[in-house]
């Protein structure tokens, strides 16, 4: 560490994870994995880590985000940060036999190759407790199907960047609802060309514009699911 | 000579404006008019539909005859929306790399290699501030991976034959990290496209 640099285990808890939040915000994977370094050693557990410290750092970037004041290469360098300070907390969260609050199978949809958005829901879905199958690009239907039998998650997510393949989830959708197992899923659908009219067209249950709400969804959808059908939320 | 307000005007994205004016020019269309909005919007396709209804409203009440010179452009339909509501036609297709190759052509190329990254003549030759800087790469070289890691090949669907531009193509293709090749293909469907409307105004 350089002397003109901050030194972050001079910091208290209650200063380290605003600093936390700003490196983040400034894509500084180094300084997060340190962060959250210093977290754990102090006695944090790992969830209250996540929550604290990079999930929340990341809904900050997603509110800049939304409202233009950063743009797509900036959430890269931050959710690159996340990663890295995820990729540490990872196994501790699964030694720690932390709850997840659900299952998401997510991938890309036949034809396409695009996975920023997609990456950055899973990342956030994880964080948000919920264990996360992603099946990664040009996924097909068959795919998808059989990570749906295989897994029996709650939610099944589909991404698409092009115009040309995001007609390819309701393919996904009918080849469910032709086998009649739409409704054992709750399916969202996210990607820049998308908006809620397309979502609801194909019949999707919801249509989520970025990570932070994809997430927020998710929880709600979930909750309501087990309500509903009377499990224990 | 043809009245100002039965000419045909062209809302064209500003990438597409030489080629526009070359199709105008080699066809003789004396009676369309090309007016672009700016090109940097190819970057910003949430901002295109609202940017042609703009356009479009001011447009309409000067000319009877109107044509919108983008393709879907990555809106997702929210362009369709705003001409349907007005009438409007546009060019056709997802892209204007797909009008460019032609829609079967295109298909074709995209079902071999799905993990195809398209470039035109006038994204060779702004590739450096459309693509390398609009994608933060010049700030940020580390992340072109995080990109173009899912991507094999760089086609070039060159609009006029130039070794100059395809020198250019190769070159972004390298800095890509991807492999190279090049596709003359003129301005396939959006000459015919242009054209055809054209023969419908009365000239």
């Amino acid at each position: 560490m350089a002397s003109d640099e901050l030194d972050l285990n001079s910091l208290s808890d209650a200063d380290l994870v605003p600093q936390m939040h700003d490196d983040l915000y400034d894509g500084m994977a180094p300084e997060i994995v340190e962060g959250t370094r210093i977290l754990l050693d102090r006695g944090w557990g790992p969830q209250e880590v996540l929550n604290q410290a990079l999930v929340e750092g990341m809904r900050i970037v997603g509110i800049d985000f939304r409202d233009g004041i950063l743009f797509v290469p900036e959430v890269l360098l931050a959710a690159n940060a996340m990663k890295a300070g995820m990729e540490v907390l990872r196994p501790l969260l699964v030694e720690t036999g932390a709850k997840t609050i659900g299952k998401v199978v997510i991938g890309t949809v036949k034809g396409d190759i695009h996975d920023i958005g997609k990456n950055l829901v899973a990342m956030m879905l994880e964080g948000a407790g919920f264990e996360v199958i992603n099946l990664g690009i040009n996924t097909d239907a068959e795919e998808f199907i059989a990570a749906l039998e295989e897994h029996k998650p709650d939610i099944l997510g589909m991404s698409a960047l092009l115009t040309t393949t995001m007609p390819y989830m309701k393919v996904v959708i009918d080849s469910l609802k032709e086998r009649n197992i739409r409704d054992d899923y709750i399916v969202m659908v996210g990607g820049a060309p998308l908006n809620e009219e397309f979502g609801m067209a194909i019949g999707a249950d919801a249509y989520c514009r970025d990570a932070a709400v994809a997430t927020e969804t998710a929880e709600a959808l979930v909750l309501a699911r087990r309500l509903t059908s009377g499990e224990d939320p | 000579m043809i009245d100002q307000r039965d000419r045909l005007l062209v809302i064209a994205c500003g990438a597409l404006a030489k080629e526009m004016l070359d199709v105008v020019r080699l066809n003789t269309l004396d009676w369309v008019d090309v007016e672009c909005l700016p090109a940097r919007l190819h970057n910003t396709p949430e901002l295109i539909p609202a940017a042609v209804e703009e356009r479009l409203d001011s447009a309409l009440g000067r000319y009877r005859n109107v044509f919108v010179g983008y393709a879907d452009c990555g809106t997702g339909g929210l362009l369709d929306k705003v001409l349907e509501a007005r009438g409007v036609e546009r060019l056709p297709g997802a892209h204007c790399y797909e009008f460019f190759a032609t829609s079967g052509d295109f298909a074709a190329m995209h079902d071999q290699e799905p993990g195809t990254f398209y470039l035109t003549d006038f994204l060779v030759k702004h590739f450096e501030r459309l693509v390398w800087n609009g994608l933060g790469l010049d700030r940020w070289p580390h992340l072109r991976d995080d990109y173009f890691g899912n991507y094999k090949r760089l086609v070039y669907l060159s609009q006029v034959e130039s070794p100059h531009l395809v020198e250019g193509a190769r070159a972004a293709a390298t800095r890509l990290g991807l492999d190279f090749q090049h596709e003359t293909v003129g301005y396939g469907e959006m000459a015919t496209t242009l054209v055809s409307l054209a023969s419908r105004v009365p000239a």
